[in-house]
């Protein structure tokens, strides 16, 4: 896991992206236009043969959505989380989403 | 497998049980209705006032994937439908939301008469230059020297410039944007809804299938990044100097916002002035 940007451990909140895995028909849309360049394309397949985006920093991330605009296939969104005192951003990220989603 | 706490914001207004959806990948239409959604959202609207027609073509299945009133109308006839919804219920949001060879190749006599006529309704054209769904032949959008599947040696039909048509035909909104202005078109579209009238959004969309594959201009990615590079936005520019080419400038926008009646209002006026307290009005007015 890469170190979160000074900038993220100053925020309030934090950023977190969920990817609905299936659903994914590998554009590279969010992949592209991440600003802090988040995601990266997955090794593995999805169901339908498609190599959907996994996160690479996920510390960076903003959770400014437009991931979730830019998606053609609904896909993939981006929210952001309040972070508790005392758990600066970045830091206990519990594991990706991803593949829950 | 956790259930995920918070859900996609377009999800909502999605019949999520049709998905996933048969846009291709690259496709932009599946863009514009995420940015519809944000719209929606944004603007306030409550959504069983909120009416989406659509004709034939690949964006015409947007108005089968919202979960909104909404009707898929025959090849070209999304206008008229949009038309009679609108005078029937005046309390509607009639949201006209198709392609280019629905709304202007053959539904192209609708939409300069709508455009005249002032009717209040938004349509939303996706342009993706090309007929998708049939197979990729010749739009009236189609550049000059494009390929498509009826024009093996490259398109020799000037296309149709669409703001400005619908400029000229008398539209009090006219926009235009690419799928990769994704805040520019939620923003726009949201000024659209609050208007009243014939509002007209023109978004380009990549079709990587047909129209990028034939003409090796790359998938829908390599379209977005062409988008991002050649856009130049000038709002309030002249729409005659809106013309697209093959591999050209791309000016996009805001460029008309007027006040006009509507067809609605000047039919009560002229009513009003001649039968007087006779006229009873429009039902629901």
């Amino acid at each position: 896991m890469p170190e979160a940007p000074p900038a993220a451990k100053s925020r309030k909140f934090r950023g977190r992206v969920f990817i609905n895995w299936d659903r994914c028909k590998g554009c590279g849309f969010c992949i592209e236009f991440c600003p802090p360049k988040v995601l990266k394309f997955s090794d593995k397949f999805n169901n339908h043969g498609y190599h959907p985006p996994i996160l690479e920093n996920e510390p960076a991330c903003t959770g400014c959505d437009l991931c979730g605009l830019y998606c053609p296939d609904f896909a993939i969104f981006g929210i952001r989380e309040a972070v508790s005192a005392g758990v600066p951003a970045g830091a206990d990220v519990p594991a990706s989403p991803a593949a829950a989603a | 497998m956790s259930v995920s706490p918070a859900i996609n914001p377009v999800e909502p207004f999605l019949r999520t049980e049709r998905m996933p959806h048969i846009w291709c990948p690259g496709c932009g239409i599946g863009t514009t209705v995420n940015c519809f959604s944000r719209a929606l959202v944004d603007s306030k609207l409550p959504l069983d006032k909120v009416a989406v027609v659509s004709g034939i073509g690949c964006t015409g299945r947007v108005a089968g994937y919202v979960k909104l009133d909404s009707f898929h109308t025959t090849h070209g006839r999304a206008i008229p439908f949009a038309t009679g919804l609108k005078l029937a219920n005046p309390s509607l949001n009639v949201v006209v939301y198709s392609g280019d060879g629905d709304l202007i190749a053959i539904g192209g006599n609708h939409f300069i008469h709508a455009a005249r006529r002032n009717v209040d309704i938004k349509v939303i054209c996706v342009n993706n230059f090309i007929y998708g769904m049939t197979g990729g032949q010749v739009a009236p959008t189609t550049p000059l020297g494009a390929t498509a599947t009826t024009s093996p040696y490259g398109c020799f039909e000037a296309p149709f410039n669409l703001p400005f048509l619908a400029e000229s035909s008398g539209a009090v909104y006219v926009a235009r944007w690419t799928a990769y202005h994704v805040r520019h078109i939620a923003h726009s579209m949201v000024e659209a809804f609050k208007k009243k009238g014939f509002a007209f959004i023109e978004i380009l969309a990549p079709c990587p299938t047909l129209y990028q594959r034939r003409n090796k201009l790359g998938d829908g990615l390599e379209t977005m990044r062409y988008y991002k590079q050649h856009s130049v936005i000038k709002n309030g520019a002249s729409t005659r100097e809106l013309k697209l080419d093959l591999k050209g400038e791309i000016t996009v926008g805001k460029f008309v916002d007027i006040e006009r009646p509507t067809l609605q209002d000047a039919m009560d006026q002229r009513y009003r002035e001649v039968l007087k307290e006779s006229y009873c009005g429009r039902g629901g007015a």
